[in-house]
């Protein structure tokens, strides 16, 4: 019998064009993702030196980062301007498919790519954007890369890779009500901490996993990177299959059935063999609202905010303090007093159909608490489109929300969806860094129903009171 | 990309972890399409009041770092997004080298892309000289080809490389060219898996 393999390793087997010892393996790169921020300066090195885009029908572009989000057409920031315009004369120039501002696909790169089917197991897939790691929900070895990486992967289709570490985190039981795969991922990584899966690439199993939609998954795998992964993934299943047929980009008929079946077979055998193994239960995860300027400052919504005198060394509690003195937060305030003045539910963590439909769900009816503004980014046009036929842009509008076009907007402020100095703001996004939405802004990560019952009642919510409350 | 074999030069001690990329170049200065002057925004919301002006109490704004090549850090530096901007600001504002006790992995390897050594050293190591870089004029060197860290009051330590980075590094190679040697492999590759 062949030794059982991790989903990884049968992928990296799959994909090395050159190996040499004592040197990282040259692999094969079968989709590569583009957008406006990272990719000017690799195209102008492609110019430089007189080389073209090898496959450019691997290469998919879009412009996220930067777009505005309302009146899309008037781009008041000629910089940003700029940017796109440079994105549509690369693309043009080196035969580049481009889904740009006026197009119906253009969307979040980690939406639009899965939506698009272009995501697919087995795939190897970069992109010059740290949570490209969010492909990995379908089987895919997904990663982000520098824009040196970007020119590398147009030049060439390949990248020069050290085969990575594998990180089993399994997740046993079911999550509870009201308890999502943002509160998942945030507990993780608020147990563990923002460098744990350095160096690793993170396969997500468990029961707990398997019974997420895609969606979820995507949910998940995104906020690998925060952990420090490079890339996270999860094995193929039924569930992997199901989304992909009829996308536009997969195999149709009876090509779809055999790589259906190629794809299933990725999954890692039983009894493969991980270099760390981390077990955790889902049930007791509750959830969760980040307080401080990274991931892993996160505690569940009931718990209160750190005090730094009971911090375990010195390092810790000048962290603690640091983070707490920039989110003007007091030491041992409950979560759920934290009064918030913005509300954004979007980003490629959140802003997916599925996660529009739950946020929906708890604003019905309801209305915005007169100290705050909130947002509602759709991840893709395509996804605003379907909200929009499902009536979703009504509840959200005749709650109070503001209802956008898509793009990253808030989850990196890079257009004009900014936070202003020292305001403070409930987001779905992934980062909660300093400065992350706006110079001084104060971010909390969250789930998009936590996001939604804080908008209602203007401060953070368990979600699960919220929801019976309403039922009674 | 220049070649990096030995540098020696003035240290600035950061001593904080998770310094991450949105710190190092924040967002708004990442709508250029040059790679060229990004080093005057390193930092740039630690550096720099809202109006403009300097932040008189942040240390890299002290009179005593100007002129330093030789970044000392917190555990997990350039942890977050894949801008390559960072390694671009903190190379166009002079620093060659940036020890820490760890590093973000897409972070460590845009430094190599852009020859910036990128050293990890034993966090007691790397505690002691940010202590002495905080109190005096503190220089080391950096040698790359013989993989040692000293200064000249006595303190030496060596360091892991991993050949093939070190092989750029010193050579200051575009590793393009180097993948382009292999073109044949790649043309196999493709015929015999995806198709040309
Ligand atoms: S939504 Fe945020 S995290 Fe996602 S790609 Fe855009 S900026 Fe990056």
């Amino acid at each position: 019998m062949t030794q059982p393999k991790t989903i990884v390793e049968k992928i990296w087997d799959q994909h090395v064009v050159h190996q040499e010892k004592g040197k990282p393996d040259l692999l094969y790169i079968d989709l590569h993702l583009i957008h406006e921020v990272t990719s000017p300066q690799a195209f102008e090195g492609l110019r430089m030196n007189g080389r073209s885009v090898r496959r450019p029908e691997r290469t998919y572009a879009t412009m996220d980062h930067n777009v505005p989000t309302r009146e899309r057409h008037i781009i008041k920031d000629a910089v940003s301007k700029k940017q796109m315009e440079t994105l549509k004369q690369n693309c043009d120039e080196f035969g580049i498919p481009l889904a740009d501002i006026d197009h119906p696909d253009q969307g979040i790169v980690h939406v639009i790519g899965p939506e698009l089917g272009l995501t697919q197991p087995g795939k190897t897939i970069v992109c010059g954007d740290s949570h490209t790691s969010t492909h990995g929900a379908f089987g895919a070895l997904a990663f982000g890369i520098g824009t040196s990486e970007v020119e590398h992967v147009l030049a060439t289709q390949t990248l020069w890779q050290a085969s990575p570490k594998t990180l089993n985190i399994k997740v046993n039981g079911e999550l509870g009500t009201g308890v999502t795969a943002k509160d998942l991922i945030l507990a993780v990584i608020g147990k563990y901490g923002v460098r744990f899966g350095t160096g690793y690439v993170i396969e997500y199993t468990g029961d707990a996993v398997r019974s997420l939609t895609m969606e979820q998954r995507m949910t998940v795998c995104n906020m690998s990177i925060e952990a420090g992964a490079r890339a996270g993934l999860i094995s193929p299943d039924e569930t992997t299959v199901e989304y992909l047929r009829g996308k536009r980009h997969v195999p149709e008929g009876a090509a779809f059935d055999e790589a259906a079946d190629e794809w299933l077979a990725l999954a890692s055998d039983e009894g493969a063999v991980y270099d760390h193994t981390l077990e955790i239960d889902a049930s007791e995860i509750e959830p969760q609202v980040t307080w401080g300027t990274n991931p892993g400052m996160c505690l569940p919504v009931s718990a209160s905010v750190p005090d730094p005198a009971e911090a375990t060394s010195d390092n810790k509690r000048a962290e603690i303090e640091h983070a707490l003195n920039y989110m003007d937060l007091q030491p041992n305030q409950p979560i759920s007093d934290i009064a918030i003045e913005h509300v954004f539910i979007g980003s490629c963590t959140n802003s997916r159909i599925s996660d529009l439909q739950k946020a929906a769900e708890i604003v019905r009816g309801k209305t915005v608490h007169s100290s705050i503004t909130a947002i509602v980014v759709p991840g893709s046009q395509s996804v605003k489109l379907q909200a929009e036929a499902e009536g979703l842009d009504v509840v959200f509008k005749q709650a109070g929300f503001e209802w956008r076009d898509a793009g990253c907007s808030m989850c990196l402020a890079m257009n004009d969806d900014v936070i202003p100095p020292g305001e403070r703001c409930a987001s779905t996004s992934n980062r909660n860094f300093e400065g992350r939405q706006g110079t001084d802004a104060r971010t909390h990560l969250v789930s998009p129903e936590m996001a939604a019952a804080a908008a209602i009642t203007g401060h953070f919510t368990d979600v699960r009171q919220f929801t019976s409350a309403l039922q009674h | 990309m220049e070649p990096i074999r030995k540098h020696e030069g003035l240290v600035y001690p950061l001593n904080r972890s998770n310094v991450d990329t949105d710190q190092i170049i924040p967002k708004q200065f990442l709508k250029r399409i040059e790679r060229q002057g990004f080093g005057q925004f390193l930092f740039y919301n630690w550096r720099f009041h809202h109006d403009g002006t300097k932040k008189e109490d942040f240390s890299l704004n002290q009179p005593k770092y100007n002129g330093a090549s030789i970044l000392v850090a917190g555990e997990n530096f350039g942890c977050g997004s894949s801008r390559e901007h960072a390694p671009w600001a903190l190379e166009d504002y002079g620093f060659k080298v940036i020890l820490a006790p760890s590093f973000a992995d897409i972070f460590f390897n845009n430094c190599v892309k852009n020859g910036i050594l990128a050293v990890t050293l034993p966090e007691e190591e790397i505690s002691q000289l940010i202590q002495k870089a905080e109190n005096e004029t503190y220089h080391l060197t950096a040698d790359l080809e013989n993989q040692v860290i000293y200064d000249n009051e006595g303190f030496k330590t060596s360091f892991e490389v991993n050949d093939y980075q070190k092989e750029m590094l010193i050579n200051g190679w575009d590793d393009i060219s180097v993948t382009l040697t292999h073109e044949n492999k790649i043309k196999q590759y493709e015929s015999k898996k995806v198709g040309v």
